[in-house]
């Protein structure tokens, strides 16, 4: 009895402090997890805030007469004279139109510089597809330069001393002159989304490298599926278990730990020195990618396909199927959800990929939008490194804007993992 | 599926083995400081000619050379970008792998600055006090090299300021480091005479000294991202950093130039020489892809014509300091004969 009553105190003294214990333990993991949803929120944060303003981009109506005389002199009607015409000229002269009393070269040139040096191709667009216009003046509306895009949005503070800005106090009148007479608007940047790299920020999208996100993760995709779909069902139905099947087991897992800059030294030495792909191509960098991706979705595929229960094989096999029948026809859709999940993880691994594609030429200023698997192109992430290194301020935000982009395409890639798991995903 | 992927795979290796044939596109490599004025150059051109915008890569100087100088044929770059002079073994190197032809041009001037945050007072400094503050080994009281014991800026000179020495810089990768060292460093260095008598008698150990920045922790190695280093030193106003002039003219609301040798560097001051640490930069063009990449020669004409590269061409507004008229006709008479490269 006595010891009884001992060794029930000795408990009931301990248990307050195994109480604490598991209270303490839950705190710390709650503490974990706040502060990373924390972190988290901050990168959305810091990124969101820095980047929405880019989604808008100023605009400034200008009055422009299209000269018949200019574009097209002796009446020719050939599109070739009219793409020659000087645009640029054109929306000089109705800058110097809105501000007849600016007569100082120097002070022209400011005046000149508040629209884009891209109004000239913004204007040679228009008269393209509307050749009436020829001969009229009319209100068309082109992007404004970078600057004056930066005081609008309040980036260029005008209350600092003159010389410590890039705006001077005759532009600031400038601008509010237009901006009274509803001439200098913020509107939807469409160009951030239509455009490819360029060295104008106003001028700069992401289309580009989305484009050629697109055509390398196709790539990727073509290879590193039926590949690793193949590598996974060989090694876990089919494959001995020896020592070989062991020794690749083990290098497909230290394959998954290889720095991705491994893989596009290899890319470098093999597909454009060896092989002779051409630099700065989706196609090498989708291989180079697919290489990278391979061993992630072969060990996910592995998992996947043993989470099978044994008893679906054996049962197929009992009603004579053969061995390929039993996985084509039964184990491999039943593990597909997981196959795909992993796939899906491991693209989304390499749509953010930037260091294997510095060696192959793929981190570049490229303004073209690719067309194919051998332009040359860029990626998402490639093109935020470029904007981030370029000294102009206005890339700061377009920076911002590009990541929030590639975010997006990665929360979707992720979203449909899910969905795909949840939709198809059987329990047993 | 398998059967569609070595369809793919076959499908693949014909289209590249076509494209190995031709390339329709100017392909360029070489400096990060020349990149801004080389993607600029190509944008215009591929807008306003019927020719595909040039592919530009930032691979640095020496990057860019080597790739440039490894042979002749499509899958080589056409055009290289420099901030330094191509050497006389990468000369060589170019000459036993066939590119026996190429075509130098100087763009114009760039300036290296050292810059502090606005919250803090406008230094002014010279070029020895410069190497005093950042050279691994100063010569000490008795003449002889130690390693550089300055620990602040007042160590240095008794009319700079008590606050510690902190120079955020590029790393020793990058062009404008190398720059740095030469102009600002070995200039520094020059003034000693027992130094410069060194110069005479061992090049290899007066470089040695004149080239070699400390590294106890006072000079900081921040990458090539010259954004980020103008971010630190708006988080810290005691900090210096080095870049180009470009990033200064576009944050000159957040940091503010240096004088070196009572000079500040101003636009005006680089292009006149006044500024003591400016460099030329360069591109090279392989004579041998003229006229087999279409549109090498308009590119030229686009890069040398005055409204890009002229005193107020619009790569002036990307930072570029320009040469004087005179110099920019020699070049632009180069550019268009395709006149040798002259060491």
């Amino acid at each position: 009895m006595t010891d009884r009553s001992t060794k029930s105190a000795k408990v009931a003294a301990s248990l307050r402090r195994r109480h604490a214990a598991e209270r303490r333990f839950r705190l710390y993991g709650m503490g974990a997890v706040a502060f990373a949803l924390a972190c988290l929120g901050l990168l959305f944060f810091t990124v969101v805030s820095k980047g929405y303003t880019a989604f808008q981009q100023t605009y400034v109506k200008l009055p422009i007469y299209f000269d018949a005389g200019d574009i097209d002199p002796k009446n020719s009607g050939d599109p070739k004279v009219w793409a020659k015409a000087n645009y640029q000229g054109m929306a000089k002269k109705s800058l110097r139109g809105l501000f007849p009393d600016v007569k100082k070269r120097r002070d022209k040139r400011a005046l000149y510089k508040l629209a884009s040096s891209g109004a000239a191709y913004e204007l040679r667009a228009i008269v393209r597809e509307n050749p009436d216009l020829v001969g009229t003046t009319t209100d068309v509306w082109v992007t404004a330069d970078d600057d004056v895009d930066m005081f609008i949005k309040g980036y260029i503070r005008g209350d600092v001393a003159e010389n410590e800005r890039r705006i001077s106090n005759k532009e600031m009148a400038w601008i509010e002159a237009l901006v009274a007479d509803g001439r200098l608007e913020k509107r939807f940047n469409t160009t951030f989304f239509s455009a490819g790299d360029s060295r104008e920020p106003e001028l700069a999208g992401v289309w580009g490298a989305a484009a050629g996100s697109f055509f390398t993760l196709l790539v990727t995709l073509a290879l590193a599926f039926p590949i690793g779909v193949a590598a996974a069902i060989y090694l876990e139905e089919f494959a001995p278990k020896n020592k070989l099947t062991q020794v690749i087991e083990i290098n497909i897992n230290n394959l998954a730990a290889v720095p991705s800059i491994v893989f596009g030294l290899l890319g470098l030495a093999v597909f454009l020195n060896f092989i002779g792909m051409p630099r700065s191509a989706p196609l090498v960098g989708g291989v180079v990618l697919a290489l990278m991706t391979l061993p992630t979705i072969i060990i996910a595929g592995r998992a996947a396909i043993k989470s099978v229960p044994p008893s679906i094989r054996e049962a197929a096999l009992g009603l004579g199927a053969s061995r390929s029948q039993v996985v084509f026809h039964h184990v491999l859709p039943l593990a597909m959800p997981g196959v795909l999940t992993g796939t899906i993880i491991g693209m989304a691994q390499a749509l953010g990929e930037t260091a294997p594609l510095l060696m192959i030429g793929m981190v570049a200023f490229i303004v073209d939008i690719p067309g194919g698997f051998t332009d040359p192109a860029t990626v998402l992430p490639v093109q935020i490194y470029l904007w981030a290194d370029s000294p102009e301020r206005a890339f700061v935000e377009r920076t911002s804007a590009a990541i929030m982009v590639l975010l997006g395409f990665l929360i979707m890639m992720n979203l449909t993992a899910v969905w795909l798991r949840k939709k198809f995903e059987r329990r047993w | 599926m398998h059967k569609r992927t070595l369809m793919l795979a076959t499908l693949a290796a014909f289209t590249f083995g076509d494209h190995a044939i031709a390339r329709d596109q100017i392909r360029i490599v070489g400096s990060s400081t020349v990149y801004p004025f080389a993607t600029t150059v190509a944008e215009q051109f591929g807008k306003s000619t019927g020719f595909k915008t040039p592919v530009v890569e930032s691979t640095g100087s020496g990057g860019g050379l080597k790739l440039f100088c490894s042979g002749v044929g499509v899958e080589h770059p056409d055009i290289t970008n420099a901030s330094r002079r191509i050497k006389k073994s990468e000369v060589e190197k170019c000459h036993k792998n066939g590119v026996t032809s190429v075509t130098e041009i100087k763009v114009g001037y760039d300036g290296i600055v050292m810059a502090n945050s606005k919250a803090s007072a406008v230094m002014t400094i010279t070029r020895k006090q410069i190497f005093l503050a950042l050279a691994k080994d100063v010569p000490g009281p008795d003449g002889k090299l130690i390693a550089n014991p300055n620990k602040t800026w007042r160590d240095v000179d008794a009319n700079l300021p008590n606050v510690k020495i902190e120079v955020l810089g590029p790393p020793p990768t990058s062009g404008t480091r190398d720059a740095f060292a030469e102009l600002a460093l070995e200039g520094g260095c020059k003034k000693f005479p027992a130094i410069k008598a060194m110069k005479k008698k061992n090049k290899k150990s007066y470089k040695a000294v004149c080239h070699s920045i400390r590294e106890d922790g006072a000079y900081v190695e921040a990458g090539e991202n010259d954004v980020l280093i103008v971010r630190k030193l708006e988080a810290n106003p005691n900090a210096f950093g080095v870049f180009g002039y470009s990033f200064l003219d576009q944050n000159s609301d957040k940091v503010q130039g240096s004088l070196i040798e009572g000079k500040k560097p101003t636009f005006e001051n680089i292009a006149e020489g006044a500024y003591p640490v400016s460099r030329p930069l360069y591109f090279y063009v392989k004579n041998a892809h003229v006229g087999f990449v279409p549109g090498i020669k308009e590119y030229l004409a686009e890069f040398t014509a005055d409204k890009a590269w002229g005193e107020e061409g619009y790569l002036t507004d990307k930072g570029l300091i320009p040469m004087p008229e005179a110099e920019r006709n020699k070049f632009k008479t180069d550019a268009a004969a395709f006149n040798n490269l002259s060491m």
